[in-house]
């Protein structure tokens, strides 16, 4: 490491036996062109420091383990390069709006309790024999719902969303969008369970459209898109059911 | 969850000024405030007009004095903020398919401009007629 550049990553600690608040600890790692923030984390916990905790797997944008703050936006730290914060330093820290189990560690049962809410699985009313063939579903069937499909679950999205950090109740972009890719999809019946869920006070309305989760999405699923287009269903559902009393509603 | 003791961080009340992007947020929001003086202004004159041309008259030489003016301008700026950023945004609330394809984003936009000046073009056949 003798004639090798180097770059400081200030890094979020917490260690609740030890300390009561947050402190920033300083690690000098090679600046190496081909290195991620998640390669320098692994370098400290190797060579460094054994005692850091996070969480990462399969360092290639799939799992969605390995977000955190870093210079205060959220990103996935194995799709973020070192090189680009040169010549540093560079503040890692844990998502932001979510409870700190330790370091760079955060509780996420608040959001796996809400994804589960808006139960995000093909509802169907009557299951049609299996000799009968798969329900068949045309491109532009696929397309209606594709985006919202590939959201990894990194959270990214509850931290940037300044709605959720104010209101923990918020359902939150990613549910809402995981929702809606279930509701826009041809072969799924289950609009009306998930209303109950998405449109509450906790759901849709609470989003002032900031747009900063579909800004920081590493997958580009834009839920901030995906919570607006619910509005108008939401808004288009509550003018029938007025128009309509007796007819079919979904409130 | 194991009974740990976990660090909770709060939101500062100025939460928004560090990022221009929330800047702009914000600004959208409250210059919705532009919007609601300009209705309220609207109201008071058709109030003025029922009022009588006495009333009237003197509810628009009110308007007609400089600070007035000056205020005018700086709520026609937040308003026009305000729009302008809403109509931006309408692409992520409306997607509209034609014929199996969905329109492009730019198009909607352009339609809600379109939409605009219309409908300001009539306004102003009005009152010119009138």
């Amino acid at each position: 490491m003798e004639n090798e550049q180097t770059i400081t990553l200030e890094v979020f600690r917490y260690r609740p036996e030890q300390e009561d608040g947050p402190v920033f600890q300083s690690y000098e790692v090679p600046l190496r062109k081909d290195w991620v923030i998640l390669d320098a984390l692994n370098y400290i916990k190797d060579q460094l420091d054994g005692t850091l905790s996070y969480r990462w797997s399969c360092r290639m944008g799939v799992c969605g383990s390995c977000g955190m703050m870093v210079n205060g936006t959220p990103v996935l730290t194995c799709a973020t390069f070192l090189q680009q914060f040169s010549p540093g330093p560079i503040r890692i820290e844990p998502l932001d709006n979510f409870p700190v189990v330790r370091d760079l560690v955060i509780e996420m049962t608040d959001f796996m309790n809400k994804l589960k809410s808006v139960k995000p699985w093909i509802i169907r009313e009557e299951e049609k024999p299996l000799e009968e063939g798969e329900y068949l579903q045309t491109p532009s069937q696929l397309a209606d719902y594709k985006i919202y499909s590939m959201c990894i679950n990194c959270m990214l999205c509850y931290a940037a969303c300044p709605v959720y950090g104010l209101e923990p109740k918020f359902v939150g972009p990613a549910a809402i969008a995981l929702g809606q890719r279930y509701n826009l999809d041809s072969r799924d019946k289950g609009q009306e369970q998930r209303m109950e869920a998405l449109n509450s006070d906790e759901g849709i309305w609470q989003c002032t459209f900031v747009g900063e989760c579909s800004a920081v999405c590493p997958k580009g699923v834009d839920p901030a898109g995906a919570i607006q287009r619910y509005k108008v269903a939401g808004a288009m559902d509550w003018w029938k059911s007025l128009v309509l009393p007796y007819g079919k509603t979904k409130t | 969850m194991p009974n740990v003791k976990m660090y909770k961080r709060h939101m500062n009340i100025f939460w928004w000024a560090n990022r221009w992007i929330h800047i702009k947020f914000i600004s959208r929001e409250l210059t919705s405030i532009c919007v609601a003086i300009y209705s309220l202004v609207l109201l008071l004159y058709v109030w003025a007009v029922l009022k009588g041309p006495e009333e009237f008259e003197a509810f628009s030489s009110v308007m007609r004095s400089p600070v007035v003016l000056v205020l005018h301008v700086l709520l026609l700026g937040g308003l026009l903020f305000h729009s302008i950023t809403w109509f931006n945004l309408a692409p992520k609330a409306m997607v509209v398919k034609l014929g199996g394809t969905k329109v492009p984003g730019t198009l909607i936009v352009l339609m809600n401009y379109a939409g605009w000046v219309v409908i300001s073009l009539v306004l102003v056949w009005l009152l010119l007629a009138a």
